[in-house]
C-alpha cells in the first residue's frame, strides 16, 4: 500500500490484477486463435470464410472499441453478463470476466496470424510427407505441422504475450481496477505526477523485460534444429 | 536517393504544418468587442454545446445574462470549453473572461482565482430510475446496490467511505453511468444533485433524484484573482438576476423538466 | 490442381462432407445472428429514433466529422514524427559509438515496455500541471507525444532489422570502396533499408490510428470520444458504437490491404531488394524484446 498522507492505494494489488487479466487471456488467446489458425488453413472453405473475417475485423478494429462494446455491447444490451448478478462482488467480477472476454477475442486474431506464419515456415516436405503417409487434415496439423510451427513462433508469441500486458491497461475504460485506472485516481487526487508516473512505468518495465528475455531464452532453446 | 529524401522530409513538413494549420487559434479575454466565456459543452442541463452549434443550459443562460449586464449582447459571445481540471489555467491564462461550469467554491481554489456568487447552492445526490422504489438515500445503498460514478472523482469515493457495502461501478463519463443506469445495469448514479438534474431532465420521466443532497456545493463564477472591479459587476448581475425572476426562469426551462422545483436563489458572497 | 498441401482435393465424399458443414455452420451463423437481432430489439435499440439521427447532416457535422479530424490529426502528425524519432534512433542503435547505443538501447527498449495508455496519462497531466500547451490542445499534445514516443522506438526497431537483413556484401563493399560509416549508412544501406520496410511501415499507421481511440480516456476529442457523445446526446449508445465501428474499420482495413498490396507488389518486382515481412508482431531485441505492436 502506498501512502499519501492518510489516503492509501494499493498499488501491487493493480498490479496483480494485471497479471490476473493477462494469464486468463493469454490462455483464452492461444486456445481461439490456434482453433482459428486450424480454420483458416482448413478444407472447408465456409470455416476458412469465417477465419479470415474474423481476424481482418477484428486487427483493424481499436481495442478500445472492442471493451466498450464488451460493456455496452454484451452485457448491457444483449445481457451477457457473466457473472452471478445476486452476488457481492458482481460490478467486479462482470467487468473482470467481460474484459478477459475482450482481450481473448482480441488477442487471438493476432495468436492466428503468428501461428499461421509459423505453419509457414515448416518445409513443405513435412507436410507432404505427412499426406502420403495417409494422415487426415487433422492428424497432420496435431502431430507434424503445429508442434513444429509453435517451436518456431515463440518469439514473436512471446511479443503478443508482452503486448497483451500492455493493452490490458485499456481495461479501465471499464472500471476494471488494474494499473491505468489506479493512476488515474492517483494522479487526480495527488500532486506528485513524476513520482507516480515513475512507478507505474517502471512497474511496466518490471513486468515486460522479463518476460522478453525469457521468451528470447526459450525461443532459442525449443528452435527446431534443420 | 536525393530525390526521394526530399520527398520524405517534405511530406514529413506538410504532415507537421497541416494539423496546425487546420486548428484555429483563439484566446485572449475577449477582443474588442467580444467577451470570452468559458462553460461546459457535455453537461446537459448545465452546459451543453447542441447539435447545431448552439449552447443551452442553466450555466449558460446565467453567464449569457452577466454578460448582458456588462454591457455584450447574445452574439458577441465566444464560448469555449472548461473541462473540469484546466478551469483554474484558462482563468490565469486569460483565456476567458469568466467561466460559469458548474464551478464549485473552495479554499484550495479560492487561492488560485477569485469567484463571485454563489448562484446555486447543491449537493451530492443520487439518481434512480423513476419506478424504482428501494433506493431511498445512500444508507438504503447498503443492501448490495450498484452505484456508478465518473473514475477518480470524489463522490463515488465518498460514498465508499462510508458505505462499504455499496458497489461501485467506475465509467470515463456521466452519460456512460446514465445509460448503464437506463439499461438496468447499475441502481443509482452519483455526483452533483443539479448534474443528475440535467440528465434527468433530457429524458423526461425516466429518472428521479432520491435522497436529500448529503454534502453542500456552492457553484460560482470563476474569474481573474485580485479584478475587484469585475467581481463587484458580476455580483451585482447576478444580484439582479435573481431578483427579477430571470433566475428562476432558467431554472424551470432547462432543468424543470426533471421534476424538481425551483429552489431560493441563494445570496451573493459580496 | 485443386486443394493444397494440408489435404487432398476433395472426393466425393468429402465434398459431400464439406457441404454439410457449410450448411451447418451457416444456420449456426444464421442463429447467432437472430438472436443478437432479437435482444438488440427487445432492448429497443433497433427502433426509427436511435437510428434516424444519423441521417441528420447536424450529426456528422457536429460530432463525428470534429472526431475524425481529431482521430486523423493526431495519427498524421504521430506518424511524422514517430518517423523521424524512429530513423534517428534506429540508426543510433546501429552506430559504431557506445556513447550513442547504449542510450538508444535504453531509450528504445524502455518506450516500448511502457504501456501508450500510461505515457498517455503521464504527458496530459504532465502539460497541464506545467501549462505547456493551451487548454485546446492538451489532450491532442498528450496522444501525441505518447503514440510519438512509443511508435519511434516501434520504428526504430523496425529500422534496425531492416538494415541488419540486406545482404552483408553491401556494407563490406562499402568500406572496400573507402566509405566511413556515417556514409555508409547514408547512401548505401539507409535506401535500401527504406524501400524494403515500406510495407511494415505502412501497417505500423495502421496501428497508429487504432491507438488514437486510446486517447478517449484522457478526453481527447477523436472518433470513439465522439461516438459516445452522440450517444449521450441522442440516446443511441449502442448503434453510434456500431457506426464508429463500421467507420474505424473500413479506414483501417483500406490501409492494410494497401499494406498487403504494396508488400505484394515490391516482392514481384524485381527492382529494388526483398521487402520485409508483415510480422502480425514486431520482433524485438533482446530475443522477444519488449513486446510488439497490436
Amino acid at each position: 500500500m502506498l501512502h499519501f498522507g492518510d489516503r492509501a492505494y494499493d498499488v501491487l494489488g493493480a498490479f496483480w490484477t494485471t497479471i490476473q487479466l493477462t494469464a486468463l487471456s493469454a490462455i483464452g488467446a492461444l486456445i481461439l486463435g490456434t482453433l482459428l489458425a486450424a480454420m483458416r488453413l482448413s478444407p472447408v472453405p465456409m470455416l476458412n470464410w469465417i477465419g479470415t473475417t474474423y481476424v481482418n475485423v477484428v486487427r483493424n478494429t481499436p481495442l478500445t472499441l472492442i471493451i466498450l462494446f464488451c460493456s455496452f455491447g454484451l452485457a448491457q444490451t444483449l445481457g451477457i453478463t457473466l457473472v452471478n448478478s445476486k452476488s457481492l462482488t458482481s460490478i467486479e467480477d462482470s467487468n473482470f470476466r467481460l474484459a478477459i472476454l475482450g482481450f481473448t477475442v482480441y488477442t487471438a486474431a493476432f495468436v492466428c496470424e503468428t501461428v499461421r506464419s509459423g505453419v509457414n515456415t515448416v518445409p513443405l516436405g513435412q507436410a507432404e510427407a505427412a499426406r502420403s503417409l495417409g494422415l487426415t487434415f487433422a492428424q497432420n496439423l496435431r502431430i507434424v505441422l503445429l508442434p513444429q510451427a509453435f517451436r518456431a513462433v515463440i518469439n514473436p508469441l512471446g511479443s503478443v504475450l508482452i503486448a497483451l500486458t500492455k493493452n490490458t491497461t485499456i481495461a479501465s475504460a471499464i472500471g476494471v481496477a488494474e494499473a491505468a485506472l489506479l493512476m488515474k485516481t492517483m494522479t487526480e487526487n495527488e500532486a506528485a505526477l513524476i513520482y507516480i508516473g515513475a512507478i507505474f512505468m517502471v512497474g511496466f518495465v518490471i513486468l515486460t523485460l522479463p518476460m522478453g528475455l525469457f521468451f528470447g531464452w526459450l525461443g532459442k532453446r525449443l528452435a527446431v534444429a534443420r | 536517393m536525393s530525390s526521394m529524401k526530399v520527398r520524405v522530409v517534405g511530406a514529413i513538413a506538410l504532415a507537421i504544418a497541416l494539423p496546425f494549420a487546420a486548428t484555429a487559434c483563439g484566446g485572449g479575454g475577449g477582443g474588442g468587442d467580444t467577451i470570452v466565456i468559458g462553460t461546459k459543452f457535455d453537461q446537459p442541463g448545465l452546459g451543453l454545446k447542441n447539435p447545431d452549434g448552439t449552447m443551452s443550459g442553466f450555466d449558460v443562460d446565467v453567464a449569457k445574462y452577466v454578460a448582458k449586464q456588462l454591457g455584450y449582447a447574445e452574439d458577441k459571445i465566444e464560448w469555449k470549453e472548461s473541462p473540469s481540471g484546466q478551469r483554474e489555467t484558462l482563468i490565469q491564462n486569460d483565456q476567458v473572461k469568466f467561466i460559469a461550469a458548474t464551478y464549485s467554491i473552495t479554499d484550495t481554489r479560492k487561492q488560485k482565482v477569485d469567484f463571485a456568487g454563489p448562484y446555486l447552492i447543491t449537493g451530492q445526490s443520487l439518481l434512480v430510475k423513476a419506478d424504482n422504489t428501494d433506493i431511498t438515500g445512500p444508507e438504503s445503498l447498503q443492501n448490495n446496490k450498484k452505484l456508478c460514478s465518473v473514475s477518480g472523482s470524489t463522490p463515488a469515493q465518498r460514498i465508499k467511505d462510508k458505505y462499504p457495502g455499496v458497489q461501485l461501478q467506475q465509467y470515463d463519463t456521466y452519460s456512460a453511468c446514465v445509460e448503464a443506469l437506463k439499461n438496468g445495469a447499475i441502481d443509482a448514479v452519483t455526483t452533483d444533485e443539479v448534474i443528475l438534474a440535467g440528465y434527468a431532465a433530457q429524458t423526461p420521466g425516466a429518472f428521479k433524484i432520491v435522497g436529500k443532497p448529503f454534502s453542500e456545493e456552492r457553484y460560482g463564477i470563476g474569474l481573474k484573482k485580485g479584478d475587484t472591479d469585475l467581481r463587484t459587476k458580476i455580483n451585482d448581475a447576478l444580484t439582479k438576476m435573481e431578483q427579477d425572476g430571470a433566475w428562476k426562469a432558467a431554472w424551470d426551462k432547462n432543468l424543470g423538466p426533471a421534476g424538481i422545483a425551483a429552489p431560493t436563489p441563494p445570496p451573493v458572497d459580496k | 490442381m485443386a486443394g493444397s498441401v494440408l489435404f487432398d482435393a476433395p472426393g466425393p465424399r468429402a465434398l459431400v462432407r464439406n457441404r454439410i458443414f457449410n450448411v451447418v455452420t451457416a444456420l449456426v451463423i444464421a442463429l447467432v445472428i437472430w438472436v443478437v437481432y432479437a435482444q438488440l430489439n427487445a432492448k429497443g435499440q433497433l427502433t426509427a429514433a436511435k437510428w434516424e439521427p444519423f441521417l441528420t447532416a447536424n450529426l456528422w457535422k457536429t460530432y463525428i466529422l470534429p472526431g475524425v479530424q481529431g482521430t486523423l490529426t493526431a495519427a498524421a502528425v504521430s506518424i511524422a514524427l514517430a518517423l523521424a524519432l524512429g530513423f534517428l534512433l534506429g540508426v543510433g542503435r546501429l552506430s559504431t559509438h557506445p556513447a550513442i547505443r547504449w542510450p538508444s538501447a535504453v531509450f528504445v527498449e524502455f518506450f516500448r515496455a511502457v504501456p501508450v495508455l500510461i505515457m498517455m496519462i503521464f504527458a496530459y497531466f504532465l502539460y497541464a500541471l506545467y501549462d505547456v500547451f493551451p487548454s485546446k490542445h492538451l489532450a491532442l499534445a498528450g496522444v501525441i507525444t505518447a503514440l510519438t514516443l512509443y511508435n519511434g522506438a516501434v520504428i526504430a526497431e523496425i529500422v534496425r532489422a531492416g538494415v541488419l537483413a540486406l545482404p552483408r556484401g553491401q556494407s563490406e563493399a562499402a568500406s572496400a570502396l573507402g566509405l566511413r560509416w556515417g556514409q555508409t549508412m547514408r547512401s548505401i544501406l539507409l535506401p535500401q533499408a527504406v524501400t524494403s520496410m515500406l510495407p511494415v511501415l505502412v501497417s505500423q499507421m495502421v496501428v497508429v490510428l487504432k491507438d488514437t481511440a486510446i486517447g478517449y480516456q484522457i478526453t481527447f476529442l477523436e472518433m470513439v470520444r465522439q461516438g459516445t457523445q452522440v450517444g449521450a446526446s441522442y440516446g443511441n449508445y449502442v448503434p453510434a458504437l456500431i457506426v464508429i465501428a463500421v467507420l474505424m474499420i473500413s479506414v483501417n482495413f483500406t490501409l492494410s490491404w494497401f499494406a498487403t498490396w504494396l508488400e505484394g507488389r515490391m516482392r514481384r518486382s524485381s527492382r529494388g531488394p526483398e521487402p520485409m515481412h508483415i510480422q502480425p508482431v514486431t520482433q524485438g531485441s533482446f530475443g522477444a524484446g519488449a513486446g510488439g505492436s497490436i
